[in-house]
C-alpha cells in the first residue's frame, strides 16, 4: 500500500516542480516577447482613419516599410549587420584562438575580463569616446592631420558619422562579444584530438581541415548569427553618434514612434519592427540548432 | 578449420631505448632509461605515478624529444622523425575520438590520410571494428557510445594504420572494473592475433602481470627490472620491485652462514646475494609462502580475515609486534577466524633477504 502511494507521489511532485521552475521564464517570454510581437503584428496591418478614428485592415504600412527610404534603411541595416558580424567573427575567432593557446594565465585573464567589459560597452559613452578619438576634432583625426597632412574626411573619405563610422564603432563591442561566445568552444577542443590526428599521420593543416574545423564550424556560424542579430538591432550607439540621422531601421523606428508628426506613424513603426522580427526569429532558431550540435560534440 | 585472418598481421618491430634522458626543468622524467622491446611482444610499463611511463611512451610516439640518449626502431634512430611520419598507433587514456566522425570514419581517418579509396577505407574500417567486436556500431558517433566502446574504436583506429608499434597509455583506467578486465583480455587476444609489438602503460600491477609478455618496472625515470611476470613476482631484483609487485612480508632474521637465514626458530635457505654471517636482515616472503596453524602455543593472533574467493588473506600480529600477511585456502578460514592464536612458519623454499639499509 505504502509503496504504491509513494510511487504515485514522487513523479507527480517532480512534474509540478519542473513546471514551476519554468514558470518565471515563460511569464517573461510572454510579457516581453509574445505580447509585443502580437501587438506589433496587429498594429502593422491597421489603419486609423484620421477623421473618424475608425480602425481598418491595411497592407499599406507594410508596403511603405519596404519602399523608398525605408527599403534603403533595411538594406543599410542588413549590410551593416552582415559586415560587422563577419569582420568581428573572424577577428574575434583569431583573438580567442590566440588566447586559448597562450600559456600566460595573466594574458588570458586580461583578455577575457576586458572582453566581458567591452562587449557590454555601448550607447552614449561609447559614441562619446569615439568622437573624442575620431571625430572632426578627435585626437587621432588631428594627429593624422598634423603628421601626414591628411584629412580623414576629405582625403581618406572616412567619416565617423557615416555608416562606415558606425561599423567601426560596432566592431568595438562585437569583437569582444565574439571572443566571449567562442572561447568555450575553443577550450572544448581537446589536445588529444590533435595528438591523435598527428599520430595517425595528419599534418597541422589536415588536423584543422578534418578535425578542428568541423567541430568549430557550427559554433562559429552560430556566433556569427548572434552577432548579426545584435548588430541589426543595436540602436543607442548609432543614435548617439549620428544624432538619429543614419538611415537604418532601428533609428527609423525611433523617428516614427517619437516623431508625433503624422497620425498613423506608429503603425508604420510596427511594420518596420515586424520586418526586423521576420529576420531575427528564423536566425535565432538557426542559432539554437547550431548551438545544440556543438554542445553534443563538446560534451 | 582455419579462418582467413580478417586483418593482416603486422610485422613485429624492435624498439630500443638506449640511455634515454628527458629533462623538464628540474625534473628528470627519464634518467638513463634503457630498455629493449622484442618484435611482437607485449611489454607493460609499470610504476608509481610520476615515474616517467607516459614520458617514455610519448618519446616513442614522437610527441616529445629526448634530452639525450638514443631511441631506435628496427635499429634506426628515429629521434629526428616527426610524429606524423612515425607510424605509431597510439591509444590515449580517454576522449580522443574525433567527435564529428562516426566510429567507421574515426577508424578510417588514418587510411584517408594515406590516400586509400573510400570503398577501401570503409571495408577495412569495417573489418577492424569487427575485430574489436563493434560491427553493430559502425555508424555511431562517439557521444553515442560507452567509454568501453569508445576505447575499442580508439584501438581499431590505431591498428588501422598497421602501426609499427602499438602504444597504449592507461587505456582502461577510465573504465569500470568489469569492462576493464574484459577489454584487457581482448586487447591481448588481438595483439597476439596481429603480432604487433605493443607497449602498454599502466599503474595497475594486476593488469600488467596478467597481459604482458614482460613487465618493465620503473622508478624515478629508470628501469628497475624488466622480466616475465612470473620472474618479476618470484625473483624481484630489487626491494622496490619486491614491494611494488605483489605483496611482501618483511620478517626480521639473521644470516647464519652463506646460504641460510634464521627466522624466529626456523632456518630457511636464502636466495641470491647473502650478506656475511651474523648480519641482521629483512627476510622477504609472499603471503602464500607463510604457513599458518591454529595452536594455543602459537605466538601470533589473527586480526583480520579478508575473503578473496578461493583464498582468504589473514592479517596477523606476532607477540614481538611484527605484522604478517598469509593467504590460506578459504575452506580453512573457519578454523582461523579473527582472535585465533596461531603458529606461523615459512614454506621451506629459498627466500630473498635484504640488509635493512638496501
Ligand atoms: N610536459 C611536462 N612538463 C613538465 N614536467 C613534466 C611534463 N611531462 C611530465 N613531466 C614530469 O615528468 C615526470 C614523469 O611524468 P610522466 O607523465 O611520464 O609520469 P607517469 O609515470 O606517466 O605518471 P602517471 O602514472 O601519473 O601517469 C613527472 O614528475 C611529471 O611531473
Ligand atoms: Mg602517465
Amino acid at each position: 500500500m505504502t509503496t504504491t502511494r509513494r510511487r504515485w507521489r514522487i513523479p507527480g511532485g517532480r512534474v509540478r516542480l519542473g513546471w514551476l521552475g519554468l514558470a518565471p521564464f515563460a511569464a517573461y517570454l510572454a510579457v516581453f516577447f509574445v505580447l509585443p510581437s502580437v501587438l506589433v503584428l496587429f498594429s502593422a496591418f491597421r489603419r486609423v482613419d484620421p477623421d473618424t478614428g475608425v480602425h481598418s485592415f491595411t497592407l499599406q504600412n507594410w508596403s511603405d516599410s519596404l519602399h523608398g527610404a525605408y527599403l534603403k534603411g533595411l538594406e543599410n541595416s542588413i549590410q551593416l549587420a552582415a559586415v560587422t558580424a563577419v569582420i568581428s567573427a573572424v577577428l574575434g575567432l583569431v583573438l580567442a584562438y590566440a588566447i586559448s593557446t597562450s600559456r600566460r594565465p595573466f594574458f588570458k585573464q586580461l583578455v577575457s575580463t576586458s572582453s566581458a567589459v567591452l562587449a557590454n560597452f555601448g550607447g552614449l559613452p561609447l559614441a562619446f569616446l569615439f568622437v573624442a578619438v575620431l571625430g572632426s576634432a578627435g585626437v587621432l583625426t588631428s594627429t593624422v592631420q598634423s603628421l601626414f597632412g591628411l584629412s580623414l574626411q576629405d582625403d581618406l573619405h572616412f567619416s565617423l558619422f557615416s555608416i562606415r563610422g558606425v561599423e567601426l564603432v560596432y566592431l568595438y563591442f562585437l569583437i569582444p562579444l565574439m571572443v566571449l561566445v567562442i572561447t568555450p568552444a575553443l577550450e572544448g577542443i581537446r589536445p588529444q584530438w590533435r595528438e591523435a590526428a598527428e599520430n595517425l599521420g595528419a599534418t597541422g593543416w589536415q588536423y584543422w581541415r578534418w578535425v578542428a574545423a568541423p567541430v568549430l564550424l557550427p559554433n562559429v556560424l552560430g556566433s556569427t548569427v548572434l552577432l548579426f542579430c545584435g548588430s541589426l538591432s543595436a540602436f543607442a550607439t548609432a543614435s548617439a553618434l549620428t544624432n538619429g540621422t543614419l538611415a537604418i531601421v532601428p533609428l527609423q523606428i525611433d523617428t516614427a514612434v517619437s516623431g508625433n508628426v503624422l497620425v498613423g506613424q506608429e503603425n508604420l513603426a510596427a511594420a518596420l519592427a515586424l520586418n526586423m522580427i521576420v529576420i531575427v526569429v528564423p536566425l535565432t532558431l538557426i542559432y539554437q540548432l547550431l548551438q545544440k550540435r556543438t554542445t553534443t560534440w563538446l560534451r | 578449420m582455419t579462418a582467413e585472418p580478417a586483418v593482416a598481421t603486422i610485422e613485429g618491430t624492435r624498439v630500443e631505448y638506449l640511455d634515454v634522458t628527458r629533462v623538464f626543468g628540474a625534473t628528470r622524467a627519464l634518467d638513463g632509461f634503457t630498455l629493449q622491446i622484442e618484435p611482437g611482444e607485449l611489454l607493460a610499463l609499470l610504476g608509481p605515478s610520476g615515474c616517467g611511463k607516459t614520458t617514455a611512451l610519448r618519446l616513442l610516439a614522437g610527441f616529445d624529444q629526448l634530452s639525450s640518449g638514443q631511441l631506435l626502431i628496427d635499429g634506426r634512430d628515429v629521434s629526428r622523425q616527426p610524429v606524423n611520419k612515425r607510424d605509431m598507433g597510439m591509444v590515449f587514456q580517454s576522449y580522443s575520438l574525433f567527435p564529428t566522425m562516426s566510429a567507421r570514419d574515426n577508424v578510417g581517418f588514418g587510411l584517408r590520410l594515406r590516400g586509400a579509396s573510400t570503398s577501401d577505407r570503409r571495408r577495412r574500417a569495417g573489418e577492424l571494428l569487427e575485430l574489436v567486436g563493434l560491427s553493430a556500431h559502425t555508424e555511431k558517433y562517439p557521444h553515442q557510445m560507452s567509454g568501453g566502446q569508445q576505447q575499442r574504436v580508439a584501438l581499431a583506429r590505431a591498428l588501422a594504420i598497421q602501426p609499427r608499434v602499438l602504444l597504449l597509455d592507461e587505456p582502461l583506467s577510465a573504465l569500470d572494473a568489469k569492462v576493464r578486465t574484459q577489454l584487457r583480455d581482448e586487447i591481448r587476444r588481438i595483439q597476439l592475433e596481429l603480432g604487433v609489438t605493443t607497449v602498454f602503460v599502466t599503474h595497475d600491477q594486476e593488469e600488467a602481470l596478467s597481459m604482458a609478455d614482460r613487465v618493465g618496472v620503473m622508478r624515478a625515470g629508470q628501469l628497475e627490472q624488466c622480466d616475465a611476470p612470473s620472474v618479476l613476482y618470484q625473483r624481484p631484483a630489487t626491494p622496490f620491485v619486491a614491494e611494488f609487485v605483489g605483496t611482501m612480508n618483511h620478517l626480521p632474521g639473521v644470516v647464519r652462514d652463506g646460504s641460510t637465514v634464521q627466522v624466529g626458530d626456523q632456518s630457511v635457505p636464502a636466495d641470491g646475494q647473502v650478506p656475511l654471517s651474523g648480519t641482521a636482515v629483512s627476510v622477504l616472503a609472499r603471503p602464500e609462502a607463510v604457513l599458518v596453524e591454529a595452536s594455543v602455543e602459537g605466538d601470533a593472533v589473527v586480526q583480520v580475515a579478508t575473503f578473496f574467493g578461493a583464498v582468504t588473506r589473514l592479517r596477523m600480529l606476532r607477540s614481538d609486534g611484527v605484522e604478517l600477511l598469509a593467504d590460506v585456502s578459504s575452506h580453512r578460514a573457519g578454523e582461523l577466524a579473527p582472535g585465533t592464536r596461531v603458529a606461523v612458519s615459512l614454506v621451506d623454499r629459498p627466500v630473498l633477504v635484504r640488509t635493512p639499509s638496501s
